[in-house]
């Protein structure tokens, strides 16, 4: 499914340093159809009747039960110091510990205002340990102002989690159901995750809008509601699909480079989510062990009290216990199948599409230059006519509109010349950080089966004992 | 076709049923079978002392259906009433394999390393099963006498003729025998005996629990291969993001190519050993213990029908005995069924007994195997994740 997303300015706008939203605000999200089957209807909350004040207030509702709580911490990230000249980063070595927690339940939904915790030594911030309460829009218009400053340049921002309808409707159903509780820890994870591949991209990290969504107290609440509907999100997808495909001039590739690494991005992009189904799988799979271990941990009971020899009825009791703790074994294992590879598979499969975009962008931009050219070829064509025409005033308007087309052809040059730029270097840092992040995650996820299995290797070793004094 | 060899040695010692194949006098086992289309045929190899066979040595093919042939027709014997009938081996199951199997006939697919893998384990499975039914009957001091046994170890020829006559002959006969068993056993037949009383209560209420164990343990089982098979397909699309040339990332993916290869190896086909192992301890133990103690129960339920008979006969020469007419021969029929009853009772009481301990023995070995390869494989991937963690560190 190819659909190019990228926030889209409009066409007259191509200043690169805006520092506020000039464009209309949106929202960058990405296609999560094959990937997130529930995720897929995104409806507007933020609707009129669920303004500021709401009737119940935010109510505690879940303690954060669960299993295993992955905290992300970017002080894995170890900075090498053969980077870009471009780059402008501190050479402190980065260190920024970010915790989303304490999932609070506000009106209809579960997992709206949320404690955001930052601890740094960095000096961009004002204070060592911050800690204020943001709500889930308040993400989500962060990301949308970010993404509006600057896909157009060439940068990756990373996307946002998504709102996932369907995890919002099952909450309402039970109080204290699983999948609520699941759906809590994902949105929190997910946000964690999200907030630190923001500061880790060196641009972002001083951006003032992420320093005063990670800092200050009170956050305004500029983002329009309209931004954030569905059907808003939508005609930007729509709209910007629409502009790569009319390009009526097919951009002419000159640089190699480009052409192999969107043709390889998109390679990556079908692997990665085949792995990521697999992984799906897994932990469905995995949870049906689970389950059916359990079931059988008790009908190996029931057999145990039925049995009328002595030592195998102790036997069969303790094999009953046994297979009971693995099935939590099996438990944890899924948590950690899901938070740490199918959720980080699912997140890499959204930066690439962001990855994908900005690839768009510079086609985009392209075209823009193009068109400029065109512009000004036309008025040169004017002028030369009206050298004939005798015409003193309107002359003198088309030399200045041929200026006017001259400068702008020059600006586009300019800027198609430093998005190319930026994207190369964006792609590099992306390519490494990326691994780093993959590995980084691997490594840990292998530590959790190893741990599983160390576990298992007690509760058999534990057992082995009993079996043998069946007499 | 597909064919498995046993290499281990003769005196093999199954898990289910130990104790097997101890006599030297008469020793079976079951060294080869093929797969072919929608058939099994198992090489029966016989080696034998008594002078009852004609050869010491024998090696015939019989098919699945020449088994329950076998079985059906001890059951109806009715010398064998008041034994425990070795419970029939089920039907190979080859479902999923046997499509590909025709595939292969016509020259279509080929098959996958793994559909072969599962295939060859359903093949040993059900080699062990069929092979632990003979090796039952040779071992019983009755049964390995058995007329139609020798036949089956022996007769060079099909055996499909005789299973045709056979059906004939008893078709589905016992089976209502039984069900009409079953209810007078339920109706409550007043046992006076004790201990019978107690084998009763006892094989009824486990009967239903293990088979609810075997049920569960399928469950459990099968969801097991199923984490395994997704951890295959997971290590296989990652040896294809790594082995692409063409895709992002390339230059650092190659350093894990290594590690990826060790992982597949680690946690995949561990994960599949395990829920196999889990498999032929657990689940295929409380498969044919479901079986046999079905078996038991059947024997309780001839017994009771015994007991029935005898009870009617008292009432026959009661009634008999108030006409004054034949009384001599309800006499007799009384006598007779007062001694089928009494000897139903009698090996009942030695087979049930036995059939206890030979339950506690297996469950025992089973179930120290299963937790010494749990142990085995566990430790196995522990030192393969650790050997690809360090890799991936170190780089």
């Amino acid at each position: 499914m190819e659909s190019p997303e990228a926030a889209r300015l409009s066409a007259e706008d191509i200043s690169p340093s805006s520092n506020g939203p000039k464009a209309e605000p949106m929202l960058l999200d990405d296609d999560p159809d094959d990937l997130f089957a529930e995720a897929t209807e995104e409806v507007s909350l933020d609707s009129p009747e669920r303004q500021p004040i709401l009737s119940d207030g935010p109510s505690p509702v879940i303690t954060p039960v669960t299993p295993v709580m992955i905290s992300s911490r970017a002080d894995v990230f170890d900075r090498s110091p053969d980077q870009d000249e471009d780059e402008e980063e501190n050479r402190d070595t980065f260190d920024i510990q970010i915790s989303v927690s304490d999932p609070e339940k506000v009106g209809k939904d579960v997992c709206d205002s949320l404690s955001l915790c930052l601890q740094t030594s960095l000096s961009i911030f004002s204070r060592d340990e911050v800690c204020v309460k943001r709500r889930f829009s308040d993400f989500l218009g962060l990301h949308s102002k970010l993404a509006s400053k600057y896909m157009h340049m060439g940068y990756i921002v990373p996307p946002a989690p998504e709102k996932s309808i369907v995890g919002m409707t099952k909450v309402k159903v039970g109080k204290e159901d699983l999948s609520s509780v699941e759906f809590v820890e994902k949105r929190r994870s997910a946000l964690e995750r999200y907030l630190l591949r923001t500061v880790k991209h060196p641009a972002l990290l001083k951006d003032p809008d992420v320093l005063q969504f990670l800092e200050s107290s009170e956050l305004p609440r500029a983002v329009s509601t309209q931004a954030l509907s569905g059907a808003g999100i939508l005609r930007m997808v729509n709209k910007a699909a629409d502009a790569v495909n009319k390009m009526t001039i097919k951009m002419n590739e000159s640089d190699a480079w480009f052409e192999e690494k969107q043709q390889q991005f998109e390679n990556l992009d079908v692997q990665l989510r085949k792995l990521h189904a697999s992984v799906e799988s897994l932990v469905c799979h995995r949870k049906e062990l689970s389950v059916n271990t359990a079931s059988f941990a008790k009908s190996a009971a029931m057999l145990g009290n039925s049995e009328d020899h002595t030592a195998l009825s102790r036997a069969l009791s303790q094999l009953a216990e046994v297979e009971e703790k693995i099935d939590q074994l099996h438990q944890d294992q899924a948590c950690a199948d899901f938070y740490l590879i199918s959720e980080l598979l699912g997140d890499y499969v959204r930066l690439i599409t962001a990855v994908k975009g900005v690839f768009d962008q510079r086609m985009k931009t392209w075209a823009k230059c193009q068109d400029a050219q065109v512009m000004l070829q036309r008025k040169r064509e004017a002028e030369a006519k009206l050298q004939h025409a005798n015409k003193p005033d309107k002359l003198q308007q088309a030399k200045d509109e041929i200026r006017e087309w001259e400068g702008k052809v020059q600006q586009g040059e300019r800027d198609f010349e430093q998005i190319s730029k930026n994207i190369r270097r964006e792609v590099g840092r992306f390519e490494k950080d990326r691994v780093k992040d993959f590995r980084v995650v691997i490594i840990k996820y292998l530590e959790s089966l190893v741990h599983t299995q160390q576990q298992m290797i007690k509760y058999w070793e534990a057992f082995l004992p009993e079996a043998k004094a069946i007499a | 076709m597909t064919s498995i060899s046993e290499d281990s040695d003769k005196e093999k010692v199954h898990s289910v049923s130990v104790d097997l194949n101890n006599d030297a006098s008469l020793v079976i086992d079951i060294p080869d079978a093929l797969c072919e289309r929608d058939k099994v045929k198992f090489t029966v190899h016989t080696k034998t002392t008594l002078s009852s066979f004609q050869k010491p040595e024998y090696s015939v093919q019989r098919q699945h259906e020449d088994f329950i042939w076998l079985h059906d027709t001890i059951v109806e014997t009715e010398e064998y009433a008041g034994l425990i009938i070795p419970p029939a081996p089920p039907k190979p199951d080859f479902e999923g394999p046997r499509e590909k199997m025709h595939k292969l006939g016509e020259g279509e697919s080929s098959m996958t390393k793994e559909e072969y893998a599962k295939m060859k384990q359903e093949l040993e499975k059900t080699v062990q099963v069929h092979e632990v039914f003979l090796q039952r009957l040779s071992s019983h001091p009755m049964f390995r006498k058995d007329r139609n046994f020798q036949i089956f170890l022996e007769y060079d020829q099909d055996l499909t003729v005789r299973r045709k006559n056979a059906k004939e002959m008893f078709g589905g006969f016992f089976k209502n025998m039984v069900k009409s068993a079953d209810e007078v056993l339920i109706s409550g037949v007043k046992e006076v005996d004790e201990f019978f009383e107690q084998e009763k209560n006892f094989l009824l209420d486990y009967s239903s629990k293990i088979k609810d164990a075997t049920a569960k343990a399928e469950k459990m089982t099968r969801s097991h291969k199923n984490v395994a098979d997704d951890y295959n397909h997971i290590s296989g699309a990652l040896n294809n993001t790594a082995a692409d040339n063409n895709t992002a990332f390339k230059k650092h993916l190659e350093k894990c190519a290594e590690v990826f290869e060790k992982l597949r190896v680690s946690i995949s086909k561990v994960e599949d050993r395990m829920a196999s192992d889990q498999e032929l301890k657990l689940t295929e133990l409380l498969r044919y213990y479901t079986r046999d103690i079905q078996a038991a129960k059947d024997l309780l339920y001839r017994r009771a029908r015994a007991l029935a008979d005898y009870e009617n006969s008292n009432k026959a020469l009661d009634k008999a005995r108030l006409k004054g007419k034949d009384v001599a021969q309800a006499e007799e029929n009384q006598k007779q069924c007062l001694q089928k009853f009494d000897k139903l009772s009698e090996s009942g009481k030695k087979e049930l007994t036995s059939f206890k301990a030979r339950r506690v023995v297996a469950f025992r070995k089973n179930l120290i195997e299963m937790t010494e390869l749990e142990i085995k494989h566990a430790k196995n991937s522990v030192s393969l994740l650790q050997g690809s963690i360090e890799i991936l560190k170190s780089n």
